[in-house]
């Protein structure tokens, strides 16, 4: 692959490994709360620690320098990293319930700060599923179908704004679908099963546009990579949203268990 | 002991039965033409854009039938309601259904690909939809047998 792009990652500087060291404090201050936590009311599923600390692995993967480095000169590499930070990690970060743990770990102002950002209007719109939806797979049409990722390609900030912009829309995303922490109202499973719905044909779609018409265009890839790339994103795409399925239809099951009383009900 | 129990949901479990077979039929389809054989193409060069859109939606919703089926037989199953034999008609009936609506609508309507990219492809299309048409016929058939099976029940 030619070296394509006018700014370079720098080879070892400590810059590089900033996202890394963001990544790590977050997981600290979770663990942290964690187990301040269990201390004080021990009201806390294991699994949500081990899943915010499978998101946490899975975007500290995708922030490795040797990956950052494949991901800028290679668009598998790219899709591979685009997967990783946008798809995958927030799925499991999510369900790691962080802002509930905050919630519990926080001081009481503090908590209850966040409770009112939870409550008000504002954060109801801004979480909604068709809200989210467009901010998540609008961005991934913005990028791959105009020239902004090729602008991305010479523009280091572009390039770190475009992969916030994948972890906090993804995160949104899943959050709509299958957030845990507590909100006055939510809209119904229905309209999330068709967001989700619209979201999963979307999201084919555009890898397949990829694939037949060589989108991002003008770029500085070969057709093969390009196809290679567009297919990672089908495949592995479907795979993230076929997990979040089943994680939106089994917290349908549990729901559904709670309102008929049936978790009580012994088994013959 | 005696549980309280729920009166049976025939349909309900037909329905949900019938959403896992179509995902399974395509899970099929993907797996074994695609993949295994590749017979069939990610994308083969004739497909128009309205083609790849309707093959998006057509995937996303196998993707969701196959879970929200199997949500909701495990939710049947829970609250016994499930009517066995009507679940295995449903799941019969949408294999069939699947394969020649995926015969009929993709192939030929569509055009979204072939089966096997071969110059003559008739005896390929046959088998094709011969194969739905026997699912689909063992369908119909757990079908009245359930359907007898409850008349019987009603009728003792």
């Amino acid at each position: 692959m030619q070296h394509h792009s006018q700014h370079s990652l720098p080879g070892s500087s400590i810059s590089e490994w900033i996202p890394l060291l963001v990544i790590g404090g977050v997981a600290l201050a979770y663990v942290y709360a964690f187990t301040h936590t269990r201390k004080q009311k021990g009201t806390w599923n294991g699994w949500h620690t081990v899943s915010f600390m499978c998101g946490i692995c899975l975007l500290g993967v995708a922030m490795l320098p040797k990956l950052m480095q494949w991901a800028h000169q290679d668009l598998r590499g790219h899709m591979v990293q685009h997967l990783l930070i946008g798809m995958f990690a927030p799925l499991f970060l999510v369900l790691g319930a962080p802002i509930t743990l905050a919630l519990k770990a926080l001081p009481t102002k503090l908590a209850r700060n966040v409770t009112a950002i939870l409550r008000s209007r504002m954060f109801y719109l801004v979480s909604h599923p068709i809200t989210a939806f467009i901010l998540n797979i609008g961005g991934m049409y913005l990028l791959y179908l105009t020239p902004l990722y090729l602008r991305s390609l010479t523009n280091p900030y572009l390039h770190y704004a475009i992969h916030l912009h994948f972890l906090l829309a993804g995160y949104l995303f899943v959050w709509s679908m299958v957030g845990l922490d507590p909100v006055p109202k939510r809209p119904s499973i229905l309209l999330r099963v068709l967001v989700l719905f619209v979201s999963i044909a979307a999201h084919a779609f555009l890898s397949k546009f990829m694939y037949a018409y060589l989108y991002p265009l003008n770029s500085p890839y070969s057709s093969i990579e390009i196809r290679e790339a567009a297919k990672l994103m089908y495949y592995w795409g479907d795979l993230s949203e076929l997990l979040l399925t089943i994680a939106l239809f089994s917290l349908w099951y549990q729901k559904r268990g709670l309102r008929k009383g049936e978790v009580v009900r012994p088994v013959p | 002991m005696n549980y309280e129990r729920e009166s049976a949901d025939p349909k309900r479990s037909m329905w949900a039965a019938a959403l896992v077979g179509v995902g399974v039929m395509a899970g099929v389809d993907e797996i074994i033409f695609h993949q295994v054989l590749s017979w069939h193409h990610f994308y083969d060069g004739s497909t128009t854009e309205i083609g790849l859109l309707s093959d998006g939606l057509l995937h996303a919703a196998e993707l969701i039938s196959i879970v929200a089926g199997f949500f909701m037989l495990l939710d049947l199953k829970r609250s016994r309601t499930l009517v066995k034999a009507r679940a295995w008609a449903g799941f019969f009936l949408a294999l069939g259904g699947f394969q020649l609506f995926d015969g009929f609508i993709d192939h030929k309507v569509l055009r979204l690909h072939q089966i096997r990219y071969v110059n003559n492809l008739l005896p390929y299309d046959i088998a094709w939809n011969l194969g739905g048409l026997i699912l689909l016929l063992i369908g119909f058939y757990l079908l009245r047998r359930a359907k007898n099976m409850e008349s019987k029940e009603v009728a003792f």
